[in-house]
C-alpha cells in the first residue's frame, strides 16, 4: 500500500463519517410535520404525471456506449503522454493508428446520425 | 499488520457488496451497490501499488460503465422486475457449482509454490512510477494488444449504432 495515499484515505473516512453523521444528527433535531403536498414527488412545482418507472428511450444507450468507448480511448492517452518523450516517433505513429481506427467509428456514428436526437 | 488489516477490509467488503449486488430485488439498487463495489476494487488495486489501474477503475468503471449499466436497467421495464426474486429457482445448481469450485480451490492451495521474483518489483515500480512503467511496456512490448483494443472499441461503436439506430431519416 503506497503510504502517500494515507491523506486520501483520511479524506474518504471523514467524508463518509460527515455524511452519515449529518443524516443521523438530523434525525434528532428536525421537525416532522408531513402533509399531502409536502410528501408529493418534487417535479419543479408541477403535479407529477405518469409512472416513475417508465421505459427509457434506446437513444440513451447509444450516448452511453459512445461515452464509454471514447472515455476508454482518452484513458489510453494518459500513459502514452507520460512516456512520449522516451519512445518518441514510434509512440506517435502507433497512437495515430489507434486514433485513426477509432476515428473511423466516429465518422460511422456521425454519418449514421447517431448524434442526432430525433 | 496494517497491510493485512487493509486487505482484510477490502476483501470482506468486496464479498459483502458483491452479495448485495446479486441479491437486490430492485436492479437500480444493485447498480448503486455496484458503484460502491467498484470503489473498493479500486482500493484493492491501490493496495497492490497499481495507482494508474486504481484511477482507471474509478474513472472508467465507476464513471462510464456504470452509467451504461444504469441506462440498460432503465431501458428494461422495471415494474415487473421489482417483484422478482432473483435467487429463487436455480439456487441448488448454483450451490453445487460454487461448492465444487470451493473444494477445487482449497485442494489446489496445498500445491501453491511462490514463483521467482520478476524485474517489476514494488521498489522498481515506485522508483519509476506506475503510469510510466505501464506506458513504457504497453507502447513497446504490448503494442499489438493495444492496437487490437482500438478495433474492439470500433466494434463497440458500430455495434451500438447498428443495434439502436436502425432507421435513417430520409
Amino acid at each position: 500500500m503506497p503510504s502517500e495515499y494515507l491523506g486520501v484515505l483520511i479524506f474518504l473516512m471523514v467524508a463518509t463519517a460527515f455524511s452519515i453523521g449529518a443524516l443521523v444528527l438530523g434525525e434528532f433535531f428536525r421537525l416532522r410535520r408531513p402533509y399531502a403536498e409536502k410528501l408529493m414527488p418534487y417535479e419543479s412545482g408541477n403535479i407529477p404525471v405518469g409512472e416513475p418507472h417508465m421505459r427509457f428511450s434506446v437513444k440513451f444507450y447509444i450516448i452511453a456506449m459512445l461515452f464509454v468507448v471514447f472515455d476508454v480511448e482518452a484513458v489510453f492517452l494518459y500513459p502514452w503522454a507520460v512516456v512520449f518523450d522516451k519512445i518518441g516517433l514510434y509512440a506517435f505513429v502507433e497512437m495515430v493508428i489507434f486514433i485513426v481506427i477509432l476515428f473511423v467509428g466516429y465518422i460511422y456514428a456521425w454519418r449514421k446520425e447517431a448524434f442526432v436526437w430525433d | 499488520m496494517l497491510q493485512q488489516l487493509f486487505f482484510g477490509y477490502y476483501a470482506f467488503m468486496i464479498i459483502i457488496l458483491s452479495l448485495l449486488v446479486v441479491t437486490r430485488g430492485n436492479p437500480v439498487h444493485s447498480v448503486m451497490w455496484m458503484l460502491l463495489l467498484f470503489f473498493h476494487i479500486a482500493g484493492l488495486y491501490l493496495f497492490l501499488n497499481a495507482e494508474f489501474i486504481a484511477a482507471i477503475q474509478v474513472i472508467v468503471y465507476a464513471g462510464a460503465i456504470l452509467v451504461l449499466f444504469l441506462f440498460v436497467v432503465l431501458l428494461l421495464n422495471l415494474r415487473e422486475e421489482l417483484s422478482l426474486r432473483q435467487i429463487a429457482g436455480s439456487w441448488p445448481a448454483a450451490f453445487f457449482i460454487v461448492a465444487a469450485l470451493f473444494i477445487t480451490v482449497t485442494a489446489a492451495l496445498g500445491a501453491y509454490v511462490q514463483g521467482p521474483v520478476g524485474s517489476y518489483s514494488i521498489e522498481a515500480i515506485r522508483s519509476e512510477t506506475h503510469t510510466k512503467a505501464l506506458g513504457r511496456l504497453l507502447y513497446t512490448e504490448y503494442l499489438f494488444p493495444f492496437e487490437i483494443a482500438s478495433l474492439i472499441l470500433l466494434v463497440a461503436v458500430v455495434g451500438a449504432v447498428v443495434l439502436a439506430k436502425r432507421k435513417l431519416r430520409s
